[in-house]
C-alpha cells in the first residue's frame, strides 16, 4: 500500500468503501491478486478490485501505471501471470477477446476500431454476423440499434458511413457495438480525450443511463474532474500497484493527484503575470485548403507578443493543427505571416520547415511519435532532427560530427531531466513524458523567438507535465513568444496569458483566462458565439 | 524495451535461417536419392576448396555486393527498388559504350571511365521510376519491375540491331580493346607472390565493391544526406516536419541505388566477358535484394551475405557439374536460402524473441 500519510489512511478505508456502496448489489467483476510482468517490468502487482453491478468505477493513474495492462488482461489481450478474475461471482478464464465478449465484457478503446468506409450498421455487426448472408443480421441490428438509441440516448444514423461522423458519434458506435454484443460490463479507455465538453457531457449522460439499467462501467482516465463528476468509486494505480480504492464522495482531486504521483503536485502552473513586449509574430487572414480542396483555415488572424503565451483552444480537427503546420513550414497557405517585422514566404521551398527554423520558429509538433521524433533513431540523433544542417554538427564539408551531436544531446538531456539519461537509447524506448522532454529540449534550447507547441502534455504523466509547463513558462519569462495548441482545457486555462478559441477554421473569439470559464470556452469551441462581445470572425 | 539483444538480431537470426534452409535442402537431396553430406562436401570444396573455386565465388560475390548495396541504399529511404536487374543491364550498356568508343590508354583509367558510364546509366534508369514515385505517386515496386523488362528488351534491340559487329551472328558487342582488360585476382596477388588460379573471373572490381561497402557505410551513417535518407525512410511525416524534402531524398536515394546496381556491370561485362552480351546481369539484381535483406541493409552485412551467395552460386554450379543433381535443383536450394533469409525472416525471429523475453523474465 501507499507510504504517504494522507493517502494511506484513505487506502486502508478501501474495502469498506466499495462494500458500503449499494451493498445489496452483487459484484459484477472481482479481480484477485492479478500480477503481470513484461520482462523486468512489473506492470501489475497483486491487483485486487471489486466492482458492484450498476456502478461506475474509475481507474486513474499516470501513464505506465498499469491501467491499460490491467484492462488488457480483463479483455483477454494478455494473460495474467497470477491471480484470478471473477465475473458475476464465477471464476472466469479470459484467454482472448472472444471469451471476454462471451463473459459480457465490452471495451471502448481510446483509438476507435471502426472500418472507416463501412456504415454504422455494418460496423456494429462486423464479427457478430449471424450467418454468411448479411441481410438478416443487418435487419436485426437495425431494430436493436433503434431500441438502444431510445433507451440510452445513443442516437446515430445507422446508415451513415463512419468517416462522415463526428468523433463523438463514432464513440457512440463503439458503445453500440459493445451493447449489441450483450455487454453488461463496459470498459472505456480515456473516452473524453477527443470530445468537446458538450460531447463529454452527453457521454456522461449515456453512461448514467447505462448505470441506471444495471450496466457496470469501468472508466479509465487521467482527468480527475471526470472521475469526481461521474464515478461512484475510484481506484488509483501507481507503478503497477493499486494504491487506493475510495468512494468518490469521500475524496477530492488534490488527494487523488497525490495518490497517483506519490507526492504533492501543483495542479495549476505557478507563474508570474506576463509582461508582453513587442509583437513577434503577426498572422493575417490565413487560408489553407487540404488536398481534397476543403478549406481548413478560413481567414485566421492573430498576433503573439514577446513574453506571452497565446493558447488556441478547440476540439481537435478545427484547424489548430493546420495553423501550427503553416507556421512551422509543413503546409502551404495564403495570407500573411510577419515574423519580427519581416514577411515570411508561405508557399514552396522558401516556406519549408528548415527555413522556418532558420527564421527563429521552433516547433514542438502535436504528434511526437509520428512527426516530432524518429522513433527508431537514438535520442542523440533526434536531438539534431530538423537542425541537422547546423554547422556545429558538421565535421567537414562531407561528414557529420556525430560525436559533437552526442555530446550536445547528453548535455541537453541532462538539463531537461530526461530519464534514463542515455543518449544512445532509441527514442521508442523512452516513456511518453521523456520523449516529449527530448523534443522540448531540442526546440527550447535553440532559444527560438517563437515557439509553437502542440499538445505538449498528451500522453505525459502528471509529474512530467509539471516540468514541461515550467519549461514553457520559463521560455515565456525569457521574453519569447509562445503559441500553444491544446485540447486540454485545464492546460489552456492554467498556462495561457490569452486564449483564442478555434472552430471550423476560424477564431471564434479571444478571452483572458481569468475572465472566462470552461463553460464559455466550451460554447465557443462548439461554434456558439452567445456573448455580444465575442469577436466572431 | 528491446525484445532481444542486438547480436541475436544480426547474427543468430540469419544463421538459424540459413541452417533451416540448408536442412530443407538436405531433405530435398535425400528425397531424390543423393547423399546430402556428399553434396555439401562438393559445394564447399568446389567453392572454397581451391583458389580456382574462390576465383568464382569472389566474382559472384562482387556482383551481389554491388547490387545488394544498391538495394540497401534505397531501402534506407523506405524505397523497395526491385529494379536492380534493369539498372545493372543499363550499367552494362554504359560500360560497353565507354569501353568501345573511348580509346583508353590503360586499364585503370578505363575502369574509372567504365564505372562512371555504368553508374550514370544505372542511375538514369532508376531516375525515371524515382521521379514517377516522388512526383506522381506511382508505386516504385511496380515501375521498377516494368523497367527491368524495358531494359532487357532495349538491350536486346541494341545488341541485335545496333551494337553487333557486322557479319557476326552473335547478339553481342565486339570485344573490348585490350587496354580495357582488368587485372585478374591472379595477376594482382601475383604481385605479392601469392599463388592464385589463373583462369577465374575474379578481378580488381572486387576492391571497387569493397570500397563501395565502406563508402555506403559512410554515406548512410556519417553524412547529412544519409541522415536525411534514414529519417525519410523511417517516417515520411517526420521528415517533412524536419524540413527534409521528400522529392529530393527519393531522387538521391534512387540515383545512388541505381548507380551502385549499374556498377555491377563493371565486374561482369568489363572484368569477365570483355564484351557486352545478352542477359549479362545474370539475375544479380534480384539476388542483391536477398543479399541486402539478409545483411540487414548494413554494408558489412551485405558484404558477408554477398560472400555467402557467391559460395552458393559457385558451389551450386559445381554440384550440378559433379553430382547427379539437376541444375534446377541447385536453383531450388538457392531459392530456399533466399526464402528463409529474406522473406520468411519472422519464422525464426518471432519464436526467438519470445524465448529471449521468457529468459529475461526468468532472471528478473
Amino acid at each position: 500500500m501507499s507510504n504517504d500519510t494522507t493517502p494511506g489512511r484513505q487506502a486502508t478505508a478501501a474495502p469498506d468503501a466499495s462494500d458500503s456502496l449499494s451493498a445489496d448489489a452483487p459484484l459484477a467483476i472481482e479481480l484477485r491478486g492479478i500480477s503481470k510482468a513484461f520482462g523486468p517490468v512489473q506492470a501489475n502487482k497483486d491487483i485486487s478490485i471489486r466492482v458492484r453491478r450498476g456502478t461506475i468505477h474509475g481507474i486513474i493513474g499516470e501513464n505506465g501505471a498499469g491501467k491499460s495492462t490491467l484492462m488488457s488482461i480483463l479483455y483477454g489481450f494478455y494473460k495474467a501471470d497470477a491471480g484470478e478474475i471473477l465475473i458475476g461471482g464465477k471464476p472466469t478464464q479470459i484467454p482472448d477477446s472472444q471469451a471476454a465478449i462471451r463473459a459480457g465484457i465490452g471495451m471502448v478503446f481510446q483509438h476507435f476500431k471502426l472500418v472507416q468506409n463501412f456504415t454504422v450498421l455494418e460496423n456494429v455487426i462486423l464479427g457478430a454476423e449471424d450467418g454468411a448472408l448479411l441481410r438478416p443480421s443487418l435487419a436485426k441490428a437495425r431494430k436493436e440499434l433503434l431500441h438502444l438509441a431510445r433507451e440510452y440516448e445513443l442516437n446515430v444514423d445507422p446508415d451513415e458511413v463512419i468517416e462522415n461522423l463526428s468523433v463523438g458519434h463514432q464513440q457512440r458506435v463503439e458503445i453500440l457495438k459493445a451493447l449489441y454484443r450483450q455487454a453488461d460490463i463496459l470498459i472505456l479507455d480515456e473516452p473524453t480525450g477527443v470530445l468537446t465538453p458538450a460531447e463529454a457531457d452527453h457521454l456522461f449522460r449515456i453512461l448514467a443511463n447505462l448505470r441506471r439499467e444495471g450496466k457496470t462501467i469501468i472508466l479509465i482516465t487521467h482527468k480527475l474532474r471526470e472521475v469526481m463528476e461521474i464515478t461512484d468509486t475510484v481506484s488509483v494505480m501507481r507503478r503497477g500497484e493499486m494504491t487506493a480504492t475510495v468512494r468518490t464522495a469521500d475524496t477530492n482531486p488534490q488527494a487523488l493527484a497525490e495518490l497517483m504521483v506519490g507526492r504533492k503536485v501543483l495542479l495549476r502552473v505557478d507563474k508570474k503575470p506576463a509582461r508582453p513586449g513587442r509583437t513577434v509574430v503577426e498572422v493575417e487572414d490565413l487560408h489553407v485548403r487540404d488536398r481534397f480542396g476543403v478549406e481548413r483555415l478560413k481567414g485566421v488572424s492573430l498576433q503573439v507578443r514577446a513574453g506571452e503565451i497565446l493558447s488556441i483552444a478547440g476540439v481537435a480537427g478545427n484547424g489548430q493543427s493546420e495553423l501550427l503546420e503553416v507556421l512551422g513550414g509543413i503546409r502551404d497557405a495564403t495570407g500573411r505571416i510577419v515574423l519580427n517585422g519581416r514577411e515570411l514566404p508561405l508557399v514552396g521551398r522558401p516556406a519549408d520547415a528548415r527555413s522556418r527554423r532558420e527564421a527563429g520558429i521552433a516547433h514542438v509538433s502535436e504528434d511526437r511519435q509520428h512527426t516530432g521524433l524518429i522513433m527508431d533513431f537514438a535520442a542523440w540523433e533526434n536531438i539534431a532532427f530538423g537542425y541537422h544542417h547546423d554547422p556545429a554538427y558538421q565535421r567537414n564539408a562531407l561528414l557529420m560530427d556525430n560525436a559533437a551531436i552526442l555530446r550536445e544531446a547528453q548535455a541537453k538531456m541532462e538539463r531537461f531531466d530526461v530519464r534514463p539519461p542515455d543518449a544512445k537509447l532509441a527514442a521508442k524506448n523512452f516513456s511518453g513524458g521523456n520523449q516529449q522532454k527530448i523534443v522540448l529540449a531540442r526546440e527550447i534550447e535553440r532559444n527560438p523567438d517563437l515557439l509553437l507547441v502542440g499538445q505538449p502534455t498528451r500522453g505525459v504523466d502528471i509529474g512530467a507535465i509539471e516540468f514541461i509547463h515550467q519549461q514553457i513558462v520559463a521560455l515565456r519569462d525569457a521574453g519569447k513568444a509562445i503559441l500553444l495548441v491544446s485540447v486540454e482545457l485545464d492546460e489552456i486555462m492554467s498556462l495561457s496569458d490569452r486564449i483564442a478559441v478555434m472552430f471550423d477554421g476560424r477564431i471564434m473569439g479571444e478571452r483572458l483566462p481569468d475572465q472566462t470559464d470552461e463553460r464559455e470556452l466550451g460554447l465557443l469551441m462548439a461554434g456558439v458565439t452567445g456573448k455580444p462581445d465575442g469577436e466572431a470572425a | 524495451m528491446e525484445r532481444m539483444p542486438h547480436w541475436a538480431d544480426v547474427v543468430l537470426v540469419p544463421l538459424l535461417n540459413l541452417l533451416i534452409a540448408f536442412f530443407l535442402s538436405g531433405l530435398v537431396m535425400w528425397a531424390i536419392g543423393e547423399n546430402p553430406f556428399e553434396a555439401i562436401r562438393i559445394m564447399v570444396t568446389g567453392a572454397l576448396g581451391s583458389t580456382y573455386g574462390w576465383g568464382y565465388t569472389l566474382y559472384y560475390a562482387t556482383n551481389f555486393m554491388l547490387t545488394g548495396l544498391g538495394f540497401a541504399v534505397a531501402s534506407h529511404a523506405g524505397l523497395f527498388n526491385i529494379g536492380g536487374e534493369g539498372q545493372a543491364t543499363m550499367g552494362g550498356l554504359g560500360v560497353a559504350l565507354m569501353c568501345l568508343f573511348i580509346p583508353w590508354p590503360n586499364w585503370w583509367l578505363a575502369i574509372v571511365g567504365a564505372s562512371v558510364g555504368a553508374a550514370l546509366l544505372g542511375a538514369a534508369w532508376a531516375a525515371i521510376p524515382a521521379w514517377l514515385q516522388a512526383r506522381r505517386g506511382s508505386h516504385i515496386v511496380i515501375t521498377t519491375i516494368m523497367f527491368n523488362f524495358i531494359a532487357s528488351a532495349l538491350l536486346n534491340y541494341l545488341l541485335v540491331n545496333v551494337l553487333r559487329p557486322e557479319g557476326s551472328m552473335d547478339p553481342s558487342t565486339a570485344n573490348f580493346p585490350a587496354a580495357t582488360t582488368l587485372p585478374s585476382l591472379h595477376q594482382m596477388l601475383g604481385v605479392f607472390g601469392i599463388p592464385f588460379a589463373r583462369h577465374t573471373p575474379a578481378n580488381v572490381t572486387l576492391l571497387l565493391a569493397v570500397a563501395a561497402c565502406v563508402l555506403v557505410w559512410l554515406l548512410i551513417w556519417h553524412t547529412r544526406l544519409g541522415y536525411e535518407i534514414r529519417a525519410f525512410g523511417k517516417s515520411e511525416p517526420a521528415a517533412h516536419y524536419a524540413g527534409i524534402r521528400p522529392v529530393r531524398i527519393t531522387m538521391y536515394a534512387m540515383l545512388i541505388s541505381g548507380a551502385l546496381g549499374g556498377m555491377m556491370a563493371v565486374n561482369s561485362t568489363m572484368g569477365e566477358s570483355g564484351r557486352l552480351i545478352m542477359n549479362a546481369s545474370e539475375g544479380a539484381g534480384f539476388i542483391g535484394i536477398a543479399v541486402a535483406l539478409m545483411g540487414r541493409n548494413h554494408p558489412f552485412g551485405v558484404f558477408l551475405a554477398a560472400l555467402l551467395f557467391g559460395f552458393l552460386y559457385q558451389g551450386g554450379g559445381e554440384l550440378a557439374l559433379w553430382a547427379n543433381v539437376p541444375r534446377e535443383l541447385v536453383i531450388v536450394i538457392q531459392a530456399l536460402v533466399i526464402l528463409f533469409t529474406g522473406a520468411l525472416d519472422n519464422v525464426v525471429r518471432m519464436p526467438l524473441e519470445k524465448l529471449f523475453l521468457r529468459r529475461r523474465k526468468g532472471r528478473a
